[in-house]
Order: structure tokens, then sequence, then C-alpha cells
């Protein structure tokens, strides 16, 4: 770290800690969804559809069946005439999901029946013995092709392929281009991809027929979890127990099993045994929850001699794949930061989804958000080369300056804070931008393809719903709260329970260093664990880098209860005023007469034991709970089509250095530097490892990770020997420098920072190969850069 | 079909299951052993999620059938601490520079790196990528991963 | 992805192999590494109803030098072959291409014969063997069968290998001549992925620095490893200058035959088959005159 918190020393956070969680994966000891056994449990294998489109006419089962050790075959007719349909975002009432393929197969992969059977091997066994009649139909699937009037319709009774078609215009956009002397156009394209995780999801699901309860144990990260469980399953909800102490095996938005989870627990219901699917990667790959944003941009942008952005339009079309969960909704997210960290002063944006015959999309790390910012980038550096300018000074001339926040963007959103000039001028000192431009231009003199990127990026943090009414009017959300309750116990330890499931994040490493903080009590005597669902308090699950915004400021406030609370019992006692008093590490002292002191311990035995010592009509124990609404949220998407969205925005700036393999288009990154401004830092080493692993992310998402579809609607990359994950030579050592712009609106001036990295990288790695392809008057604006894509670029035309 | 009855020796310990021949090695050690620190990421030889040391060596225990490893010596995860549960100066390095996130390739990792120190005292940082390399992680970005390395090596050449 | 039901036979000899696979056809399979085979296994591409376990069979595994050749039993496993001073000294091509095969882990249960009789194109191992025109020994009840590895490496995943007949070892000949050097080069892409494409060279030059014999193959463009005999007739008795290297590898085009893929089309495997082919020749040309390590 360069430099320290500015504003406030702390003591527990922002410094470096162990991350408790670590404890248990290091010895083997994690609680991953697939460690848990039940006696008797049964396991479930998917049969799945061999076409991109297909009418299923019959389903025949008896051989399958007649296997020793199968116990039941699940089609989705049956699911369909039990079970409510999933939840969409977009309001599509003709779009009926249910968990296995009904009447008709949408996509290749997709599943139409459930086996279950005594081991997962039988169960395959038998899948192989179902027998499917199909009537293959056709199928769309290029998302342009599927917006014509005479594409094959995905959901016929829809009576459309286009989802979502709306269009925002925010100020003088006509005025804005018809005034700028310059402006230019292009296209560029985010192919599909996601974050997958190395764990694939896994769901058991167990009624409990005395407790008439369903008790669930999944990977899951997912908001209203419970909630949707029990709607699919016509349960209430308080027969539903999610048990969220599993540790969930990476997810980056990805894990939402609820097909799965709504099968085991149909099917536990039915067999009255515990049921288990746990995907297989095959099955994870093609049918589940693993497919990202898969979009087109065409972008617009008006501009003067000067370098300076004056207005844009963009319009994006998505393809959502077969089902729209909350895939479409990944198109309005980015409306929270669709101008990027710049002054421009009007805007437009059309926002399209399309259904076509592949694996449905889902969220998706930063939730649209670096798709968006990699077209916004792009952009930039087009204005750049246009004008024959640096980079960098095009940047510095239209980034929103240090003395502007909070400024509000044309779509409506308020940035809460940031000094984005000075991160950018501290991570080119330290990269030392002019030796790199050396290092790149001597590269270039040996004969070889070298380029520099850079990117600077925003990432919206503190996840609230304003996207749901905005893209669906009929959904009038406005609150995404978190919860936290605190109980200090009889003998004066403490307690944190939140109500959700972590990924990776390390939620109990920050309730515990947030309550330490608060109540000035050593973090590692306090124990942060996960509730199960029945016992929670609201919570929306870590989306949308939120949880140190919003868990943190949820348990610092249900700490500052449990301290208000002390300071009534200790003012009791010593029959003064709480403002004569002085807390100090748990114990309570009188100010200017330190020889009167309560314990922390004599504290917490008088709230357990001794009413009579208490503040008349108190309640007696000393627990606190608090439930926190995001900051800035409680509104609805204005009627002029503005909307604020997410309240924190975190900055981040990359610069890497490649070369380009001119005869094979192989691509090695020889220097990476990120500069990162998340406002206070909780736990350094926590949000360093998000930001590499989400550099990580990005260069995969730049270089090598795609699903593919051929042309007769086959999915080619459902294997690790097809989709391509970057392994340790790969991705390069990068050098992080850190910044600390505090926000205004969180309780310690924390942003968020799980989607760091993964917001800029694509696009400073697309900038580094652009600007290594521009001396031959060439560029690419596709991702991936593959291999393939960019030696083709450079030599196909030989052929 | 056959099903075999499997003895070997794992973290030190004689130890006997059931399985049919077509049951993995990690299937064996998480079902029929209850060892279920060795994660399952692919099951067809890729992830690393499932590596253990097989008599010495770092394997893919998904790409061994169970009935294979009749006889042999194998460790775990779980055989990565001392006999009074204290951890390794690797598992502690792992703790100490938070050489992970989420956890689950964290046992293959441990059981790539333990192997690489064993045989190489002082890797250096191109050596330690290659010997996590065929383990994927997809949380941290590997560099975490490559400091608690450098600093177990650092601390075990300082204590000799 | 659990693998069909199969019956399982662990062995400890050759002889034993040769039985059993001459009592039991066509559908048992020699597992030795399993690195390839488990996972078509799990994938349920490979289904074999036996599988026979030769990890046993101590003839199976070992490294020596007879004659003018080196010769590596079946069983051996990569790992041991990519640290084996034997290989390094006498055929370093081989201990060169075998530090690109798979990664630690795979090389610690992968054998050299399990490599050959997978016969992946893109695959190493039988590059190298192809290049070098090793001679494949296999065995089964009807006796041993010496195999010149152009005739043993049929097709993509497909050996000349009859199904009651074991890979005992190979034979890989060893270039005496000072003169003598390799190139390997290939492009994947991640760092242990298959290739795209790959080449390996091996040259020997006479006195004056010329090129008196040259063995060149490229992997990944043909459904085998293919040996490059134009580009070789076209370059002995030159200089091995760039140009003319680069002349000579631009002929290949008639004879390969790449396949698309989800991870590159033909055109692409045909172009930088070239370009791997020049680099390795190039290579050769500058270890054999002793300017590159």
């Amino acid at each position: 770290m360069s430099e320290a918190v500015p504003q406030k020393q702390f003591k527990y956070i922002t410094k470096r800690r162990r991350v408790i969680e670590d404890r248990r994966f290091i010895t083997g000891r994690g609680n991953f969804a697939a460690d848990y056994n039940f006696p008797g449990m049964l396991h479930v294998a998917m049969v799945t559809s061999p076409y991109a489109c297909a009418e299923i006419k019959n389903i025949d089962a008896s051989a399958a069946l007649a296997l020793p050790g199968v116990r039941y075959v699940l089609t989705g007719a049956e699911l369909f005439e039990h079970i409510n349909p999933l939840l969409s975002g977009l309001d599509l009432p003709n779009v009926k999901r249910i968990p296995l393929a009904h009447e008709r197969a949408r996509y290749a992969g997709e599943w139409v029946a459930a086996v279950v059977a005594e081991s997962r091997h039988i169960a395959e066994d038998a899948v192989e013995m179902v027998e499917v009649d199909y009537d293959p139909l056709d199928y769309v699937i290029d998302p342009e092709e599927a917006m014509k009037p005479e594409a094959p319709m995905v959901h016929p009774q829809h009576g459309s392929n286009i989802l979502c078609d709306k269009t925002w215009v925010w100020g003088d956009v006509d005025g804005d281009f018809e005034s700028a002397p310059h402006s230019l156009a292009f296209r560029a394209k985010w192919s599909r991809n996601s974050t997958v995780p190395i764990e694939t999801f896994v769901v058991t699901a167990k009624w409990d027929e005395g407790k008439e309860l369903l008790d669930v144990w999944a990977s899951i990260q997912m908001p209203k979890y419970p909630e949707q469980i029990a709607r699919a399953l016509s349960l209430p909800v308080n027969a539903v127990n999610v048990h969220f102490d599993v540790d969930v095996g990476g997810s980056y938005g990805l894990k939402r099993g609820i097909r799965q989870t709504v099968i085991v627990s149909y099917l536990t219901r039915k067999l009255r045994v515990p049921v288990r699917f746990n995907e297989d990667r095959l099955e994870n790959m093609s049918g589940g929850e693993m497919h990202g944003p898969d979009r087109i941009f065409d972008m617009e942008v008006a501009y003067d001699g000067d370098g300076i952005m004056h207005s844009i339009r963009i319009k994006a079309t998505d393809d959502a794949g077969c089902y729209p969960g909350r895939a479409p909704l990944q198109l309005g997210k980015p409306v929270s930061a669709i101008v990027g960290p710049y002054r421009i002063k009007s805007a437009s944006y059309n926002a399209i989804s399309v259904t076509t015959n592949k694996t449905s999309q889902e969220a998706v790390r930063g939730f649209g958000q670096a798709p968006t910012n990699f077209a916004i980038e792009t952009m930039v550096d087009k204005v750049a080369r246009s004008l024959g300018m640096d980079r960098d000074e095009v940047r510095r001339r239209n980034l929103i300056r240090a003395d502007e926040f909070p400024y509000r963007i044309p779509s409506g959103s308020e940035y809460d804070s940031g000094d984005y000039h000075t991160v950018l001028e501290k991570l080119q000192e330290t990269a030392a931008w002019q030796e790199l431009i050396a290092k790149r231009d001597a590269l270039r003199a040996e004969g070889k393809l070298a380029g520099l990127g850079l990117s600077t990026c925003l990432e919206p943090s503190g996840g609230n719903s304003s996207f749901e009414p905005f893209l669906n009017p009929k959904n009038d959300t406005t609150t995404w709260m978190e919860s936290c309750l605190i109980k200090v116990d009889m003998l004066g330890s403490i307690t944190a329970l939140m109500g959700t499931s972590t990924s990776g994040q390390g939620h109990e490493t920050l309730l515990c260093a947030v309550i330490g903080e608060v109540l000035e009590r050593d973090p590692d005597t306090i124990r942060g664990t996960h509730s199960e669902s029945i016992g929670a308090l609201p919570s929306n699950s870590p989306v949308g880098s939120r949880m140190a915004i919003m868990l943190g400021g949820a348990a610092a406030s249900a700490a500052e209860k449990i301290k208000t609370q002390l300071m009534e019992i200790a003012a009791h006692n010593f029959q003064l005023p709480v403002d004569r008093l002085i807390y100090d590490g748990g114990d309570i002292s009188v100010e200017g007469d330190s020889d009167k002191v309560m314990t922390w311990t004599q504290l917490v035995d008088i709230a357990h034991r001794n009413y009579h010592k208490m503040p008349l009509g108190s309640e007696p124990g000393l627990q606190a709970q608090h439930t926190w609404e995001v900051p800035t949220g409680g509104a609805l998407p204005a009627e002029d089509g503005t909307v604020q969205m997410y309240p924190c925005y975190a900055f981040e700036a990359h610069i890497p250095l490649i070369t380009i393999d001119r005869e094979t288009g192989q691509v090695e990154i020889l220097d990476y530097h990120m500069g990162h401004d998340c406002g206070t830092v909780l736990n350094p080493d926590i949000v360093r490892g998000m930001t590499f692993g989400g550099i990580a992310h990005g260069i995969g998402a730049a270089l090598y990770e795609k699903f593919e579809y051929d042309e007769g609607g086959q999915h080619l990359s459902g294997s690790f020997m097809d989709y391509l994950l970057p392994s340790s030579h790969e991705i390069p050592h990068v050098e992080m420098i850190k910044h600390y712009t505090p926000s205004p609106l969180t309780t310690f001036g924390q942003k968020g920072s799980g989607e760091s990295g993964y917001l800029g990288a694509p696009a400073a790695i697309a900038s580094a190969v652009n600007d290594a392809l521009a001396p031959l008057d060439l560029e690419l604006t596709t991702l991936p850069m593959r291999v393939r894509d960019i030696e083709g670029l450079l030599n196909g035309q030989n052929d | 079909m056959s099903e075999h009855k499997i003895t070997l020796t794992v973290n030190g310990r004689e130890m006997s299951g059931y399985a049919e021949s077509r049951v993995t090695l990690v299937d064996f050690l998480r079902d029929e052993l209850g060892l279920t620190g060795t994660h399952i990421g692919c099951e067809h030889g890729v992830c690393g999620a499932c590596s253990i040391v097989l008599d010495g060596k770092p394997v893919r225990s998904c790409l061994m059938y169970a009935v294979m490893a009749e006889g042999h010596e194998i460790t775990t995860v779980e055989g990565l601490e001392g006999p009074q549960g204290e951890l390794s100066p690797l598992q502690d390095a792992f703790w100490e520079n938070h050489a992970m996130q989420c956890g689950y390739c964290t046992p293959g990792m441990l059981i790539a790196t333990h192997t690489l120190l064993v045989e190489n005292p002082d890797p250096d940082e191109e050596e330690i990528r290659e010997a996590i390399g065929g383990n994927l992680c997809r949380c941290t970005g590997y560099q975490q991963i490559v400091e608690a390395v450098q600093m177990t090596a650092k601390k075990l050449r300082e204590a000799t | 992805m659990k693998a069909a039901p199969f019956d399982y036979v662990r062995v400890s000899s050759i002889d034993e192999v040769c039985q059993v696979l001459a009592d039991s056809g066509e559908e048992a399979r020699i597992i030795a590494g399993g690195q390839t085979l488990v996972p078509l296994m799990a994938m349920r591409l490979a289904r074999p109803s036996l599988l026979i376990d030769i990890n046993d069979v101590s003839e199976l595994s070992g490294i020596s030098v007879d004659g003018n050749d080196l010769v590596i039993k079946a069983g051996t496993r990569q790992a041991d072959a990519l640290a084996s001073d034997i290989v390094k000294s006498n055929v370093p091509l081989l201990a060169d291409a075998l530090s690109h095969v798979g990664h630690t882990q795979t090389r610690n249960r992968g054998t050299v014969g399990g490599s050959l009789v997978n016969a992946d194109p893109s695959a190493e191992i039988p590059l190298i063997a192809q290049t070098l025109d090793a001679v494949i020994v296999a065995r089964s009840t009807r006796g041993d069968r010496t195999i010149p590895v152009n005739e043993f490496l049929e097709s993509a995943m497909a050996t000349t290998l009859a199904p009651d007949e074991c890979l005992v070892e190979a034979h890989f000949p060893i270039w005496a001549s000072k003169n003598t050097g390799f190139g390997f080069h290939e492009v994947s892409i991640r760092d242990s992925d298959f290739a795209l494409a790959a080449a390996a060279a091996q040259v020997t030059l006479n006195r004056k620095g010329n090129c008196e014999k040259l063995n060149v193959a490229i992997g990944g463009a043909s459904p085998a490893a293919l040996r490059l005999t134009i580009v070789e007739e076209e370059l002995v008795g030159t200089d091995l200058g760039d140009d003319a290297i680069k002349a000579a590898c631009a002929k290949i085009g008639d004879l390969i035959d790449p396949q698309a893929d989800v991870h590159a089309d033909a055109a692409y495997r045909g172009r930088v088959a070239k370009v791997m082919a020049g680099r390795a020749i190039c290579d050769s040309r500058d270890r054999a005159k002793g300017v590159l390590q």
C-alpha cells in the first residue's frame, strides 16, 4: 500500500489481518455443498437435448426405470403440472420457465429429464436409456438474425424474439452531435463468456416430514433464494431452510441454481429421501448457469478537436439465450455509469435483449458493466487515434475532476467521490509510462509488434435494484437491504450473523473487523457466521459489489446499538449522563475520574443477569440488529428516464504492455500495472486478491474465453478442453497502486471492490492489442482476441 | 462390472474400502474414505482441484481409478498438517498471504506447491508458476499463491 | 462424468498382458497413465469392457541405449523420460519436446507409450518419433512385431497396432555426429494445451556448414504427424539460409490437411504449421552450429 487512509486512523479495519475463512480451506475442512452427505441420499443426472430446438413428442423412461438402482425419472411435463414457473426479470407473462424442458427443448444441452438413482454412476447409466422422441424444429443462433421477422421463434407464444427494446435519451444528444466538429461510429463485440467457477453448482434438498420443512444445502449466490424456492413449490417461505453456511466454491455472480434446486426439492418431497444434484462439468457448461453477457455495441461519439467528448449514442444488442431470467437486467445496470468516468454531457442508450436457441445467459461479475466499459474505452482510444492525440491526454481532458464530486451524469446517477486524475497520475508515474513507451518503441524497432494498453473505468458498487423498475415498470422494488444481527452472550463473547452465503469474499472476516472496530474489541475474539435462512434477517446476497458497503454498514450500525446499550447501562449505574462517560475497548469510565470504570465483563453480566441494575424498562440481554437500506436508494426511476443506480463508484486504471507474435498471433503480457481507488479499504489482502482475480477474469475474456456455437446450434465449449481458463502461465504478475478517496455515503468511506479488475482489464488488453496493430493500420474490436483472430487479421489475406 | 476391496496408505494410515472398477480415486477418497478435502472441478483432468500426492508425486486423482491405487501411498490436503494439527509452513504462508478466496482450488494448489518445495526448496517465480500451471484458480489471479510459495521457501531457507 | 461399467485386471508381465488381450478381444483396453483414456471414459466416448492395468509390469519401464538407438519402454512415465540424462544426452530433441507435454501432474502419470498409441495428431511424442524415424516394438501371443513409426501412426487417434498387441518399446535413433542440432516449436493457446501446430527438426551439418542430413516433421496439421520430405530434399546440401528455409516451408501447403476445431480454423493451422517448421529448422541449424544452446 502506497498511502495510509488519509482521513482517519482505524484500529482493525484497513490493516492487514488474516482472513478467518482461510483457516478451514488450507486444512481441507471447507464445507462445500458436495461435502454434505445424508443416509439414503439419491443422485440426479440429466438427460439433455441434442437439438438446438425440438418438440418433445414422447419420453420413454421404462428401460431406465428397469435398471437396478434407478428410483425415478422426472420430466418437464410433470414439473409443469406441479410447480409455478420461475421468475423472469422482465415482464414476459408468456415465457414460462420450467426447470426441465416442457413440450419443447430450446437449446442444445437443455435438461429434458432428471434421472434419480442410488448413485451418480447408475444415474448416468440410466440417462443413456431414456428414450426421447424429438421432432427437430428450426432454430436461430445469431441475435441479429433472431430479430428479423422471418426468424424462427424461440418462444412462439411471446410473439417475437425481442424481449426488450428500449431507448433513453438523456440531454440534447442530437443537438450535441450536430454542433460537435467530429464524430465517429463503430461496432464492438463482447462474446459470450463468463467467470466459470471451479466448483459446479451442487444442491441437496431434504424434506423433513415431521417438521414439514425443506432443508437445502447449495452452492448458491443469489438474492431471494429461499423466496424463489418457496414460490416455485407453493410453500410458505418459513417451510424452506437454506443452510447459508455452505462454502461456495466460487461464483462471481453465476451460482444461481434455482432450476436445480426446484428439481431436487420437488423430488425430495415426492420420494421422501434426500436428493442431490451435483452438476458435472458437461451439464454445468452447456445446461447450467455458466453463460454471461453476449453483446454487440453500436457506438457513436461526438467530440471536438481538443479531444473533448460531448455526447454518445450506445446501442447494445444482447443475446440473452433461451430463457430470460435476470440476464436482460444486465443491460440496465450499466446505465449506472453509462458515460464511464468522463464528463460527457448527453447520452442516448438503446438496450435490446434478444432470445436465441442458446443456453440462457446468467449474471456475471459486473452485471453488464465490463462489456460496456470495454465499448466505452475502445471509443476513447478511437477518439485519440482519430485526432493523433495521446490516449492518456484525451482521458485527462475528459475525466471528471476531483472538485466536481458529487457528479451527476446525464442518466441521473450521482457519482459519490473520486480523484481520477490523481490515480491516473500515480499509476503512470509508478508504471513509468514514458519508459514503457520507450520500451514498446524499442520492441517495435526490433521488428516486433508491441502495444501499450490503457483503460480508465468505473466499478459501480453497493448494488441496489434500480435496474429492475428501470427495465420492468411492473416491478416497484426500491429496497435492496442487507442485515446484521449481533449478540453478546452472557460471558461476553460476540457473535454476528449474516443472512446469506459466501463465495470467497471473506464476509466472516468483514463482520469481525467492522464490529471489532466499532466496539473496540479484538476481531479474533468475535465470531462472524451465516444464519440459516429460517432465522435470517433480510438479505440480498453478495451481488453488485455490495457487501463491504452493505453488510459492513449493517454490522457497524448494529454494533453502534450495542455500544449505546452499554453506555446506557453504565450511565445508569454511575448515575451520570452518557456524555460524561468514555467508552474504551469495551470498558466504560467516567470522564476525568479514571478510577471509576465498569468493565466489559461487568456490563455484559449486568445485561444478562442483573436486571435490577438495568435502566428502567430496558430490554434484558445484549443484542442488536440492523437492516441497512442502500445509500441513495429508495426511489423509483424518474419520469424523465433518469435513475439513481448504485451509490458508490470505485475507479480503476490499467496499463498492460504486450507483444504479439506476428506469425502466430500469440499475445504475451510483459508488464501489467493497475491503479485502484475503492475508498477506504477494509481488508487490504481481500481487496488485493479480488482485484488480481478480476484482472485474470478480464484477461480470459479479452484473449481466451468464449462459449462457441456452430451453425447447427451445437455448443462447442462444453468442457475445460474447449473453454479455456487462463492458467498461471497466462496471467502476469500485476503491480497494483492504491489510492483512497473515501465515499461520503458509507460508514467508513468504503466502496465496493468485488468486481474490480474485471471492469477494466478487458478494455486495457484490447487497447494494448490495438496499439500493437496500429502501425499496420489494423484493428480488432471483438473480444476475445484469440490467436487465430489476430493472426488471421495479420496474415489471412495472404491465403 | 467388478467390485474390489482396496487397501492403500492415506496420510500415513492404512485404509480400506470397496469400490467398483469405475470409481475414480477422488470419488473413493471422498465418498468411501470420507476425505472431502480433495475437490472435484472438472473430472477430465484439466483443473487440478483433485490433485493428490501419489508415491511422492503430484497427480490428478480424477484420472485414476481407485482400484489402480491399491497398495500405493497417498497424501491428501488432510495430511499436510503436523501430528498435533499444527499448520505446515506452506499452509501458514497460504493463510498469511490470503492465497485463496473461495478455497475450492486450494487443496490442489497446496498439493502442487508442497511437492514442488520438496523437490526444489528455492524455486523462482517461473518454477512456481510451472508447478501450478495445471491447477486452475478463478479467484486469485495466482499472484498471492506465488507470493505464499515464495514466502514459504524463504522461511524454509532461513530455518536451515 | 462417470465411466460406463467395466472389469479390471492388474497384470505383472508382458506375457500376461498379451494373454489377457488374446483372450478378451477388442473390448479390452490397456491402461497405463490413463491421462487420455480416463477423460474419454468419463465422457463415455470410450467404453472398454475390460481395463488391463500394466502399471505393475516392471519390464515395461526403463530407458537405455541399445547400439545406435535410445530405447524407451512403453510404460516409462513422461516425467521420468523428461528427467533422464540418457534421453537428454542422446536424443535432446525428445527431451525438449517432453517439456511441452501436458504439465507436471499429467507427466507424472502419463507414459511415453501411452502417448504413442493414443496418436493424437497434435501430440509431441508421436511427432518426435515421426521426425526421427523411430521404430515401435509390439508384442502379442503371436510374437514380436517391429513397426516403423510411419507405418505405426495411421490417422488421428488411430495406429496400426492390432487389438491383441501390446506396445513394448520405442527405439529413437541416435544421431552420433557432433554437428547435429535439433529444433522444436509449437504454438498452443495456453501453455499446457495441445499444440495447434508443432514442428520438430534435426539436422547434421557437414564440415563446410552445409546441410548433410535433415529430418523435419509437423504435428497438428494432418491426421498424423507428418514428415516433410519435400522440405528435407530441398534443403539438404544448402547452407540452410533463412530465406531458403522459408521458401522450402512455403511448399508444404499441399501436403498438409489441417482440421478445424473450436480452437483454430484449418487455414490458421496451415499457416502456422509452416512457421513452426521454419522455426524448428532454424533452431536445429543454430544448435548444430553451436550458436544456440
